[in-house]
């Protein structure tokens, strides 16, 4: 194939990789931001999400389309309630301690993680897509699934911006996150918000993994590889800015996708990793983050 | 972000080869009669009915023979783990009800080795010093068993692996390590190649994981291709921390007749599905190790694609129009169906290709505790030399897969491989390998070291 | 002798970590053999964790990319006894060395860097350093990874395999690692360490070079992660890539949250807690994750700062005489 619809390919490639580490990097991303601390059991709440996706389309044995659907307002929900149930059962008594809130999320990662192995299986299983339409281009076919979900990622990145932004409830997260002790003061009810922060930061991490499980399947290890990219989007992107988070899965997934054009695979990874702590070290506080004072 | 990932590597697989192509009556000497096996199952029928009393009143001494079985239940090797651990069951089930091992039970002490090194080598230390077992047995994935190897080798446990790792014949490992039951990587490859470049086509592509795993497939068959007069025009290696594969294929040359590939772990489908939709209709010819698609259903949704591709399997999954009657002993006994699927859960599919390594290894190990009549730890360097004096194994029931070659100086066995077309959803055998097809130099020869 | 009294951290700190090696060093002839052999793994991976300790629990340095260090000195140790026929102790000191110069080059880099950029930056350097032991899959088998040759693995005569020599070794290397621990939290240079972790503005203002503190409080560190490495490839003879991945980096953070950060015997106990949490859950139930999981959030809901950590402080004055 030659040198353009190859790199075509590979960009197409990396916006689909980078629509879905958005949105579960942005869940992370409002975890990290106001509530300060270390969710190492993100990256469960993703896979759980994929595989209750699962479970919720096989259950129903509905048309694919139909049963995705449901998956995308099921799944969530569920994870969101455990995941708020999670937090006010642990981390509200150990204080949101960052260090102790590594431990407690390890231990989570642990009981998810084998809850799930005793529960689904060590399979992988997949999930039909809504819709089964190939796109021959010139040069390849392409899943036109997959450009679906570029755009229902930008679709629930703009409702997120419009909650954070335009909505009373993102306004005491925004508070709550700029100055904890204030917020307080201005009876923001800050508990209840980092309840909510963290059951939504889960659910987006949940949507993300409904929105792959038709590309990738539904695996009880795979959670592991959202957890890191989506930390490492959050800091390069610079803590607390949500167009960062986004450009940032932008940069990351497309540059996975276009290195490898260049560099046999495993040095271009050696070389994407090397360029993010590059990055980092020229600016430290992220690409879009505001300079400590 | 990589580490689980990367793994996916897992490895190991099998080989295999299973029925012979005239089974019944190659099954001779060791193996039973179709009548034989119907009368075994009568009689163990009957065995069970008596719990715990006929059983070792035979025996001089009673207690049981401890296996430590140094399972993957967590990890990335969970799907396999289970599958090995049905069949070991089984097997120690049926040992135990034709009268044990020397009149003894056997007793399997299983623990979980998290498909992780470290764990690994802590389990073979287990079993070697507080279980007080008398071998350890069963590991899959190739970097547990060469990070338990020199532990095992160093508490003189005799440590008998179902791998297929080119691990135990390439002489890195030690005396006390044996795979007996499952043919390795190297000899599955070569024994690809000629019905490859005579059937398939002669130029052809790998996409294989790049690390070890991959790496012994692109190394074993390039060179086994060019002995055939065929090529590999085009090696594209897989970065462990990949999770897809769509960029990949634009790197197959169009002059490609055969497209080789091996993945394994979670992320096959993916790659299955998005080689669909990057051919479509107008694809060269596939031919694939069954690795990949293990404890995968062949008819899953998005396997589509795969309709009239090629694989090498170890034992054949689907139940065959000539199946021997052990392949259908061995089914039940397992608990699977023609399918290759549990017979309790026809979704839950098993790794056919490989698990039956487990099954015929205890059942060498049998063979040889009675060979060199065993009493316990102190006859470990016995049971060793008594199963590298074998070299025979005719299929039967203790070799469902079929007839075997053992090499007593490398410790690795040969045997015959399947390649299997699939039609619609079926597998369908379209060739079976000779043994001599999957023969190569010895490298090693572990007879030489003490014990 | 005052002044070793006063480097061990005082009679009451002296008598217990010196105490602490004297019951390891007459335990072996007590253990059951299982014990024995899994306590000199135990007494290795501490060296780690106490090495981590450095970084994290006294200088407030939160590295996600230790496996990095661990993994060098393991590589070092295991490629110059594989391929350069170097054996024991030569081995170890080049994997020591490949520790240490790594340390250096990546410390230089990431702690121009703070915070939640440091931890990225460590663990990306640690993912490129996973990743190139795949890259050079050639020599080092990648995930599969090798084992170290018996005859490589000698040191002075005695043969590592050997469990006695094994337990001796592994004693000593933690011996070593523990009161170099007491020692730099007891000197000048563990206060600065420590008021570092605390204030980095004030240490500055008041004169100190805090880069420089800070990369030395690192290559310590770091040297400790890699003594450790090599000598657990050179004494359970493999040598993989699971070592270098990041659960490597995540796990000396576990153990020294677990057994108390800025606790000098804190990621000995913790390293020690959670084997034998694994060890013996697992003997009991196939879902033993489960198990350590729930006991991870019980252990944080009553232990917050880990285990010695919070005892320490329940003690007060006194805890902070015997737990430096």
């Amino acid at each position: 194939m030659d040198f353009g619809p190859f790199f075509l390919l590979a960009a197409m490639e990396g916006a689909v990789g980078a629509a879905v580490l958005a949105v579960t990097a942005l869940g992370l991303s409002l975890v990290f931001g106001v509530m300060r601390v270390v969710n190492v059991a993100h990256g469960e709440f993703y896979m759980l999400g994929a595989v209750i996706a699962w479970w919720v389309t096989s259950l129903l044995g509905v048309h694919p389309a139909l049963g995705f659907l449901a998956a995308l307002i099921v799944s969530p929900l569920i994870v969101g309630a455990i995941a708020g149930a999670a937090e006010r059962l642990v981390l509200t008594r150990i204080h949101y301690d960052p260090e102790a809130t590594i431990v407690a999320t390890i231990g989570m990662l642990y009981i998810i993680q084998q809850a799930v192995l005793m529960t689904y299986g060590p399979d992988a299983r997949p999930v039909q897509p809504p819709f089964d339409f190939r796109i021959q281009l010139p040069w390849f076919g392409y899943s036109g699934y997959k450009l679906f979900v570029i755009l229902a990622a930008a679709l629930l990145m703009l409702a997120v911006w419009w909650g954070l932004t335009r909505t009373r409830v993102g306004l005491m997260m925004r508070a709550t996150q700029f100055d904890r002790e204030t917020a307080r003061a201005f009876a923001i009810p800050v508990d209840t918000v980092y309840g909510g922060v963290f059951a939504v930061g889960a659910m987006l991490a949940a949507l993300g993994a409904v929105l792959v499980t038709p590309i990738q399947q539904a695996h009880y290890l795979m959670g592991h590889d959202p957890l890191l990219l989506s930390f490492i989007v959050v800091i390069i992107g610079g803590l607390g800015s949500l167009r960062g988070t986004v450009l940032a899965a932008v940069i990351i997934g497309m540059s996975d996708g276009i290195i490898s054009v260049f560099f046999s695979p495993t040095l271009a990874k050696i070389i994407a990793t090397l360029a993010v702590a590059f990055v980092l070290v020229w600016r430290p506080q992220g690409l879009f983050g505001e300079r400590p004072a | 972000m990589a580490e689980t990932r990367d793994r996916r590597d897992k490895r190991t697989a099998a080989a295999g080869t299973p029925r012979g192509k005239k089974p019944a009556k190659t099954g001779g000497a060791g193996g039973l009669s179709r009548r034989g096996v119907l009368a075994g199952l009568g009689g163990a029928a009957a065995l069970t009915a008596a719990p715990g009393f006929v059983r070792y009143s035979q025996a001089q001494s009673s207690a049981p023979i401890k296996i430590g079985f140094q399972v993957h239940r967590t990890g990335i090797g969970a799907a396999y783990g289970r599958w090995y651990d049905r069949t070991t069951q089984a097997a120690v089930k049926l040992i135990n009800e034709a009268g044990g091992i020397n009149g003894r039970p056997v007793e399997i002490v299983a623990e979980d080795d998290g498909t992780d090194p470290k764990r690994g080598s802590e389990v073979v230390e287990k079993f070697a010093t507080q279980h007080g077992c008398d071998i350890a047995f069963g590991t899959l994935f190739s970097h547990v068993v060469i990070g338990s190897a020199p532990r095992a080798g160093e508490l003189k446990i005799p440590y008998f692996v179902v791998s297929e790792g080119h691990h135990v014949a390439s002489g890195m490992l030690n005396r006390y390590t044996l795979q007996p039951g499952i043919t390795d990587v190297k000899s599955q490859v070569i024994a690809m190649a000629p019905w490859i470049s005579q059937n398939l086509g002669k130029k052809v592509t790998m996409i294989f994981p790049d690390f070890a795993f991959g790496h012994n497939h692109r190394d074993f068959f390039t060179e086994a291709i060019a002995a055939q007069g065929g090529e590999v025009i085009e090696r594209i290696a897989i970065p462990p921390t990949e999770s897809n594969f769509f960029k990949y294929f634009p790197r197959i040359p169009r002059e490609t007749e055969v497209l080789y590939h091996v993945m394994v772990g979670p992320g096959v489908l993916t790659f299955v599905k998005e080689m669909g939709e990057f051919y479509g209709s107008n694809r060269p010819e596939i031919f694939g190790f069954i690795d990949s698609l293990e404890a995968v259903a062949i008819d899953n949704p998005g396997l589509e694609f795969l309709d009239g591709t090629y694989f090498w399997e170890g034992m054949p999954r689907h139940a065959q129009a000539d199946q021997t009657a052990y392949d259908k002993f061995y089914r039940e006994a397992v608990g699977v169906n023609a399918r290759g699927a549990s017979v309790d859960d026809p979704k839950d599919i098993s790794t056919y290709a490989h698990m039956f390594g487990c099954w015929e290894t205890l059942y060498i190990v049998k063979k040889g505790m009675e060979a060199c009549d065993y009493k316990g730890p102190e006859s470990r360097a016995a049971l060793i030399e008594a199963v590298e004096a074998m070299s025979d194994m005719p299929a039967g029931m203790a070799h469902p897969q079929g007839a075997k070659l053992f090499n007593g100086k490398t410790h690795q066995v040969f045997g015959h491989q399947h390649i299997s077309a699939v039609r619609g959803s079926d597998l369908v055998t379209v060739h079976t390998t000779s043994i001599e097809d999957g023969l190569y130099p010895d490298e090693v020869d572990y007879t030489t070291q003490s014990l | 002798m005052s002044g070793v009294l006063a480097l061990l951290g005082g009679p009451r700190s002296a008598a217990l970590h010196l105490g602490l090696i004297a019951v390891l060093a007459v335990l072996q002839f007590v253990l059951a053999e299982y014990h024995h052999i899994a306590m000199s793994r135990i007494l290795v991976l501490a060296c780690f964790a106490i090495g981590f300790n450095i970084a994290f629990g006294y200088t407030g340095l939160l590295s996600l990319g230790h496996a990095l260090f661990f993994g060098a000195g393991m590589y070092g140790a295991g490629l110059a006894a594989q391929f350069l026929a170097v054996a024991g102790p030569g081995a170890f000191l080049i994997g020591l060395a490949a520790a240490i110069a790594t340390t250096l080059i990546a410390g230089a880099i990431a702690l121009r860097t703070a915070g939640v950029s440091f931890m990225i930056v460590t663990l990306m350097f640690a993912q490129a350093g996973y990743l190139t032991v795949y890259y050079f899959g050639a020599y080092t088998r990648g995930d599969e990874g090798f084992v170290v040759d018996a005859t490589m693995r000698t040191l002075f005569g005695l043969a590592l395999n050997d469990a006695t020599v094994r337990y001796w070794i592994a004693l000593a290397l933690f011996a070593v690692c523990l009161v170099g621990a007491l020692a730099v939290a007891r000197s000048g240079l563990g206060r600065v360490l420590v008021a570092i972790r605390e204030n980095e503005e004030r240490a500055r203002m008041l004169g100190y070079d805090v880069y420089r503190y800070k990369l030395t409080a690192l290559v310590i560190s770091g040297a400790m992660a890699g003594a450790a490495g090599a000598a657990y490839g050179l004494l359970f003879g493999y040598v993989g890539a699971s070592f270098a991945s990041i659960q490597y980096s995540i796990l000396p953070l576990l153990w020294v949250l677990m057994g108390g950060a800025g606790v000098v015997l804190g990621p000995f106990l913790g390293t020690l807690a959670m084997f034998y949490l694994i060890d013996l859950t697992s003997g009991v139930t196939t879902a033993y994750l489960l198990v350590v999981g729930l006991a991870l959030i019980a252990l944080i809901l009553f232990f917050p700062k880990g285990i010695l950590g919070t005892l320490r402080e329940k003690l007060g004055a006194r805890g902070a005489s015997w737990l430096p």
